[in-house]
């Protein structure tokens, strides 16, 4: 036996198996994650409609009250409802997995899981607020 | 409790199979068994022929991951009793190429391992006169838990971004990384982040979080790239922000 073993870099009957094209179905993480991705469209929607807004009005009282007739059809508010889901998905999914990425260390301990998800949700609810307080004002 | 537990297990056998099939072997079934020791059991008794990889039977040596029932587990740690009533699939590490039975190819994480340079780097080296760099336990805190990392590759048998895009780095890989820049001993954090944070690298992973799962180590690699993330973001920042104060 030689003293300097002699590895080759390729093996030439590996296996490789393809992925699926439907690996996002075999399993119930895979799908929820999936749809998480997916509710991205949801929060794009939404900023569709804030921006095609914003033009109508910077067109004037007519344009503006034209936009409002589209909001009140059905499609719309069935978009709306289907968006506004998608949107709660993505920011319940959103603040349940933010102590993974966020690691607070207080007096050289780190921060329960709980005190960083809770200070997100605590924060949508104060934004949440302060955006129904200027809404309802008017 | 049943007598006997059924295995259907991957066989590959290059020289005279162009792909996998699977072999169903009867076992007797033990309440203190777990699949390591079904399999010993048909290598020793029923097929010596069959291939797989173990050492120590005890969760630290990480050579004995396979997929059972499709999730990726250290089969010595997979109870029987857990998979009842049957049969149990056993297979091969998924995305990774398989060269025999339930062994596969982990080169391509070895060489992706090395490119983190998971290892202490020092500007200075202390000379031995000068003493050992010494460490508070809150130092040792901060990266102990992605120390706990044992190479078993689970978690990139649970990742379906390596599966999909085989240049990433990978879940261990990026933990170990983590895992000395935090080390208060290391000076290395600026030559990591130029591996890490390229392609293949953290921008990669969609926090699918299936790596911490099934990470029988409690490493928890998804937060690790995460935490990974931040911190490339902030120095995007500081260095948009702050040009002259980067190097």
């Amino acid at each position: 036996m030689s003293a300097t073993p002699h590895y080759t870099p390729y093996h030439p009957k590996w296996y490789r198996r393809r992925v699926s094209v439907w690996w996002w179905l075999q399993k119930g993480s895979s799908a929820c994650f999936v749809l998480r991705e997916l509710t991205s469209v949801g929060v794009a929607f939404f900023a569709v409609v804030c921006l095609w807004q914003v033009r109508a009005l910077a067109e004037g009282p007519e344009a503006y009250a034209r936009f409002l007739v589209w909001l009140r059809t059905p499609l719309f508010l069935a978009l709306h409802a289907v968006a506004f889901l998608f949107v709660l998905f993505h920011a319940v999914t959103w603040f349940n997995l933010a102590p993974r990425a966020l690691v607070v260390r207080l007096q050289g301990r780190r921060l329960p899981d709980g005190i960083i998800a809770g200070a997100n949700y605590a924060a949508w609810l104060v934004l949440s607020g302060v955006v129904a307080w200027i809404l309802m004002r008017g | 409790m049943p007598p006997t537990v059924t295995l259907t297990v991957t066989r590959y056998r290059p020289e005279q199979e162009s792909e996998p099939t699977f072999q169903t072997y009867e076992v007797p079934f033990r309440k203190d068994w777990v699949v390591l020791d079904a399999l010993n059991y048909i290598k020793d008794k029923l097929d010596g022929s069959l291939s797989f990889r173990w050492s120590c039977r005890m969760g630290v040596c990480g050579s004995c991951g396979m997929m059972v029932d499709d999730t990726p587990k250290l089969t010595c740690a997979a109870f029987l009793s857990d998979h009842l009533p049957g049969p149990i699939r056993v297979e091969p590490l998924q995305y990774f190429p398989v060269i025999r039975d339930l062994v596969v190819d982990i080169t391509d994480f070895m060489r992706k391992l090395k490119t983190v340079k998971p290892w202490i780097i020092r500007e200075h080296e202390k000379s031995l006169a000068e003493g050992e760099y010494l460490q508070t336990p809150s130092q040792l805190e901060a990266y102990k838990q992605f120390s706990m990392c044992i190479n078993c590759l689970l978690c990139y048998a649970a990742c379906p971004i390596y599966g999909l895009e085989p240049s990433f780095i990978g879940p261990a890989a990026i933990a170990l990384a983590q895992r000395y820049n935090l080390d208060s001993r290391d000076q290395a954090k600026r030559e990591r982040h130029q591996i890490v944070s390229a392609h293949g690298g953290i921008w990669e992973c969609t926090f699918v979080g299936e790596c911490t799962k099934v990470c029988p180590k409690n490493v928890d690699p998804a937060g690790a790239i995460q935490q990974y993330k931040l911190t490339a973001a902030g120095h995007w920042f500081k260095a948009l922000l702050l040009p002259w104060r980067t190097r």
